[in-house]
């Protein structure tokens, strides 16, 4: 139906990484208790803010990534990859999707996420001090009775990994490890210990390693050593531990083989460690309100008592409800409908959010599920997408205003319009090049250039921002040699510099509170053909400054006066005075310029500031 | 041009005859050959209508290389014949003469000659019969004098076999007089001079006709880029609208305003390595609003203004971190700042289109830098309803009618929509831009009234160039490696037609 061509135009205002959930078609429906087409499906997605992103199988996706041959036997099985909010980790696994979408269409009600105290003494984490250090944070749980199948197996493998990759940062903030509880036995003791001190069988390995030993064996793996570099330089290496020293997990790469679950485990046990222990709160919380739909018990979860250094014992899962109270004229405001109270209660209800009317009020309660939700405008946001986004009247704001051109981008306008008409070609450059462009090849120094540097770039062409317009007229030159000469080009764009001078000028008002670096915004020209033309180049400057009513001349007017640069041939460069300031340069290029922009002719340029003319 | 001597000759053949004359026949009493007098007919069609000349096509027989040989020296066989002496010739001897094979078979079969295997001192052939008539001979001399309707059909096709004959397809020309024949030729001026303007002397000149089907001169002219014209009517569109242009003339912003002023939290991975350009030099911003900071740093750690927060450990040096701006939206934060530090709050609809720079994968339509187009609207009292009304205005001046909007997330907007339009061409929604309400967690710290509500989107500046332009690699529209003919030839810019 559609491929992944409506991605390309994700673009404009916000690089949204939205997670994608693979889901088997015919379980999804299965779920959902009816059958959709794929056209319908597409349309509940995109009323509910989902993306029905491609329609594949397993075998596709095989033969795609590593040939045909490699897919025979792979199942047929339909699937539907979905692009979720990056915001709404409840709609991660299968689980969670048919349960927002049945709740959403009024085929279900949400359920009741509750934890629960074994009848005996809960298990018990303790946290010993070390691990302020390395990884300070760990919260568990405990899915009792719990039924798998292998579907239902695979999406809670699935659903730690999308965790992993979204919420917990690819596993720096938080993560996730689950264990066959029949496995180990409690107190469970969360350390950290000198990386030597740790051995342990990992999972799926036939025999023990030192944590050393592992960072080593990890280094090549495709998918672990993306982790390695999170605890790597640490003294001490975070680890659980059992009351018989069975070593539960190394977060946050690698749980032990001893305590791995199958999809015949009955009861699980989770582990969420990290840095940021909201973060590590909200996917324990959503690990376990997604699966514990399988426990003997729907929907209840086994607390776990977390004993920190200081004594203080904290019991988890929290699996707060919260309860946020606002009024039916606050949504009808902010969305611009008329709906009564109990019409937005029914609504807020369809998303998740229980609610009901109180006298003038709509209470509204957030599951536990629902950690996007911190501001009553989330409420309104719910609340208009159960109106359905497409049904809000468009309404025209009577906001007066009085419309202003930036004045640099005014004079920008119309200079362009009045160059062309000079019969010079407009060309777009890009603000970012090597240190290579605005430099060696112009025969200078990079250290003069005042350039600001990129700290991250990926290939040599984004290592600085442009100092000077010149270097990308002279290859789009150099990309153009099959063109009839001369070829006169210019461009009037932004260069950037480094600039800790905290002086501002007026009309980058904007900018008072400083960087250390700034736009300028300049004019290039270039003319090049068999012979140098500098004097087309010279009567350039001379209509310019005609068209800004600067008149040749010392003291008032524009005056050029000879000048050395490297940049250019000697004796052919001139600078140039406006007012007895010095607002550029033109000249004749020096020839080693010409080579090393892979030229073969003369060239002239010309390459000034424009702001001293607003 | 034929000279005069030719074409008045030419005149003055046609002037005799009352139906016109076939060039052919001119060709032949004229004494010259056929091209030489279609040129001439070519040279008089150029001054007007002194002839008219229509062109026509003749078949008629022509003597191959081999019949014009056969045609003087007789056929093979007869040649063969005449070359046996009274006692015979040895068949190897016959055999070397020229026309020995081809003569030998053919004369066999006419019975003219008989071979004696058994002869002593090896096979010989003699005569049968004393004379012969060459009859091949004598039609290919008839077809060589222009008589080939003396012969029948049948016997021009069997020749024609033989590659002795060929049938020739002849173009010529029937000429006859035209409205303003004369005998004599008037030379036709090309241009009209200042002379002719002022002696008068264009009344009595003929002027040679313009050909109207070709080409006029390639102008020598300068173009403006193609992205900066559809820049332009953005522009104007947004001043059509009433928005004031945002300075956005700082490429170069600390992550303060590009993303912690926005609400969006430290560990977002938009300001991942992977997404974004950090600086390594100037590394770190310094200035800040100080109270504002302080704000900022409390709604993000803690909450505050009715949110939760985000609940996390915020840290000012996270937030001095120069980067290259990922988007135009920190313009807006300073720009919304300001206004929050005016005396008494006005509403405000602002815009920009500049650049914005992602530290990401590239390609074919993906770029590390871009032109990012943001509209804002800041009043009392807006509504989704009001964002989807000035959406619908804005996009109804780009020529798209058919909208639809798509809940979305975006960390500074609930709530957050994407806007769809529906495109013909591809029978299917695409997606042609982001918007959202601005979250309060962005507004209140900032200073602005509660109940200011500010409404904003987004769009590229490049994906609706690509489209209108009908261009499929990014590449061939921005950076230097753009062919300057695809500048030159670019058309105007209206993009609502």
């Amino acid at each position: 139906m559609k491929g992944p061509s409506r991605r390309l135009e994700r673009r404009g205002s916000e690089p949204l990484k939205m997670p994608t959930v693979s889901v088997r078609r015919d379980l999804l429906f299965q779920a959902l208790g009816r059958q959709y087409t794929d056209d319908e499906f597409d349309e509940l997605c995109f009323e509910f803010g989902l993306e029905l992103d491609e329609i594949t199988s397993e075998k596709e996706l095989i033969s795609r990534e590593q040939g045909d041959v490699k897919s025979e036997g792979a199942s047929e099985n339909v699937l539907y990859k979905i692009d979720v909010p990056a915001n709404r980790y409840d709609l991660l696994c299968l689980e969670g999707l048919s349960r927002g979408l049945q709740i959403f269409k009024e085929r279900a009600v949400a359920p009741r996420y509750r934890r629960v105290r074994p009848s005996g003494d809960p298990h018990r984490l303790i946290i010993t001090e070390e691990t302020a250090a390395v990884r300070p944070h760990v919260v568990a749980a405990v899915l009792r009775n719990i039924t798998f199948t292998q579907e239902r197996y695979d999406s809670f493998i699935e659903l730690q990994e999308k965790l992993h990759q979204n919420v917990c940062r690819k596993r720096t903030l938080v993560a996730i490890g689950t264990h066959d509880l029949d496995t180990i036995s409690g107190v469970f003791t969360y350390t950290a210990k000198p990386p030597n001190d740790i051995l342990f069988k990992p999972l799926n390995q036939t025999k023990e390693y030192t944590a050393i030993e592992l960072m080593n064996l990890y280094k090549n793996d495709s998918h672990l050593r993306h982790y390695l570099h999170i605890i790597e330089d640490k003294p001490l290496f975070p680890v659980i531990y059992d009351s018989n020293g069975i070593v539960l997990s190394m977060p946050p790469i690698i749980n032990g083989d001893h305590s791995k679950i199958t999809f015949n485990t009955k009861n699980v046990f989770i582990e969420c460690t990290g840095t940021d222990l909201t973060k590590a709160k909200t996917v324990l919380d959503i690990i376990v309100t997604m699966f514990s739909e399988y426990c003997e018990e729907p929907f209840t979860v086994e607390e776990v008592e977390v004993v920190y250094p200081d004594g203080k014992t904290l019991v988890y899962p929290e699996l707060a409800y919260r309860t946020e109270t606002l009024t039916a004229d606050f949504i009808n405001k902010a969305v611009g409908i008329d709906e009564t109270a109990e019409n937005i209660a029914q609504m807020l209800t369809r998303m998740c959010l229980q609610s009901k009317v109180v006298g003038d009020h709509i209470q509204v309660e957030i599951p536990p599920t629902r950690s996007d939700v911190i501001h009553a405008c989330d409420i309104m946001e719910d609340a208009a997408i159960a109106y359905g986004f497409n049904n809000i009247p468009h309404t025209t704001p009577h906001t007066y205003t009085v419309a202003n051109q930036f004045p640099l981008n005014k004079l920008t306008e119309l200079l362009r319009h009045d160059l062309a008409a000079s019969g010079f070609t407009e060309v777009l450059t890009f603000a970012l090049c090597s240190e290579e462009d605005v430099a060696d090849k112009l025969r200078k120094n990079i250290t003069d250039t005042e350039a600001v540097h990129i700290a991250n770039p990926k290939t040599a062409e984004f290592q600085v921002a442009r100092t000077t317009l010149l270097p990308g007229l002279l290859k789009t030159v150099g990309a153009n040699r099959k063109m009839p000469l001369p070829l006169k080009l210019f461009e009037i764009s932004d260069v950037v510099l480094k600039d800790e001078s905290k002086g501002m000028v007026m009309y980058t008002l904007c900018l008072y509170y400083y960087v250390g670096a700034r736009n300028k915004r300049h004019l290039c020209a270039v003319f090049y053909n068999k012979s140098p033309g500098f004097e087309v180049i010279h009567g350039l400057l001379d209509r310019i400054m005609q068209l800004l009513e600067v008149k040749p001349g010392q003291g008032k007017g524009y005056h050029i006066q000879a000048a050395d640069d490297a940049t250019y041939f000697p004796g052919r460069c001139a600078e140039i005075f406006v007012r007895e300031r010095s607002i550029g340069r033109l000249g004749v290029l020096h020839p080693n310029v010409i080579s090393h922009f892979e030229l073969t002719m003369p060239c002239s340029a010309l390459e000034i500031d424009i702001e001293p003319f607003l | 041009m034929a000279d005069t001597g030719l074409l008045e000759s030419l005149l003055r053949h046609v002037e005799k005859v009352e139906d016109g004359v076939d060039s052919l026949a001119v060709a032949t009493s004229l004494g010259v050959d056929h091209q030489t007098v279609v040129g001439a007919v070519k040279s008089l069609q150029t001054l007007g209508d002194v002839i008219l000349a229509e062109q026509r096509s003749s078949k008629h027989w022509e003597l191959t290389g081999e019949g014009t040989e056969i045609a003087e020296q007789g056929s093979h066989e007869a040649r063969v014949f005449c070359a046996i002496p009274e006692g015979g010739l040895l068949q190897a001897e016959l055999m070397k003469l020229p026309s020995g094979k081809v003569g030998f078979s053919k004369a066999m079969s006419n019975k003219w000659i008989r071979l004696d295997k058994g002869h002593q001192g090896g096979p010989r052939v003699f005569r049968t019969v004393e004379n012969i008539e060459d009859l091949v001979q004598q039609k290919l001399v008839l077809v060589q004098q222009g008589k080939s309707a003396k012969l029948e059909e049948k016997e021009k096709n069997e020749l024609k076999k033989r590659k002795l004959l060929t049938e020739v397809t002849v173009k010529s020309y029937w000429i006859t007089k035209g409205s303003s024949f004369s005998t004599t030729i008037t030379k036709q001026e090309t241009e009209l001079t200042a002379d002719m303007i002022s002696s008068g002397s264009w009344q009595d000149k003929k002027f040679k006709p313009y050909n109207f089907d070709a080409l006029g001169m390639a102008l020598e002219c300068g173009h403006l880029h193609p992205l900066m014209k559809v820049r332009t009517q953005f522009r104007q569109i947004f001043l059509e609208m009433g928005f004031t242009e945002m300075p956005t003339n700082n490429f170069i912003e600390s992550s303060f305003w590009n993303f912690d002023s926005l609400f969006q939290p430290q560990q977002h991975p938009a300001r991942d390595q992977h997404d974004t350009f950090f600086l390594s030099d100037p590394a770190l911003a310094h200035e800040f609003p100080q109270h504002y900071l302080e704000r900022v740093k409390k709604v993000h750690s803690e909450g505050g203004y009715g949110s939760q927060g985000y609940k996390y450990d915020w840290k000012l040096e996270e937030a001095q971190k120069n980067v290259l701006r990922t988007h135009t939206t920190a313009v807006s934060a300073r720009m919304l700042y300001r206004l929050a530090q005016q005396e008494e709050f006005t509403p405000v609809k602002y815009f920009s289109i500049d650049r914005v720079f992602r530290n990401e994968t590239l390609d074919a339509t993906h770029l590390a830098e871009f032109h990012q187009i943001e509209g804002v609207v800041a009043d009392y009292g807006l509504t989704l309803g009001d964002l989807m009304g000035v959406l619908h205005q804005f996009f109804t001046k780009l020529g798209i009618t058919k909208l639809r909007f798509k809940p979305a997330y975006n960390p500074y907007t609930e709530p957050s929509m994407e806007v769809f339009s529906y495109h013909e061409g591809l029978k299917k929604w695409v997606e042609v831009g982001n918007s959202g309400i601005f979250r309060p967690e962005m507004l209140l710290p900032m200073g602005l009234p509660e109940g200011v509500t500010v409404i904003a989107w987004g769009l590229s500046l490049e994906r609706p160039t690509m489209i209108k332009y009908g261009i499929n690699n990014i590449r061939e529209l921005v950076g230097h490696k753009v062919n300057l003919q695809m500048v030159y030839d670019s058309p105007l810019c209206r993009l609502d037609s």
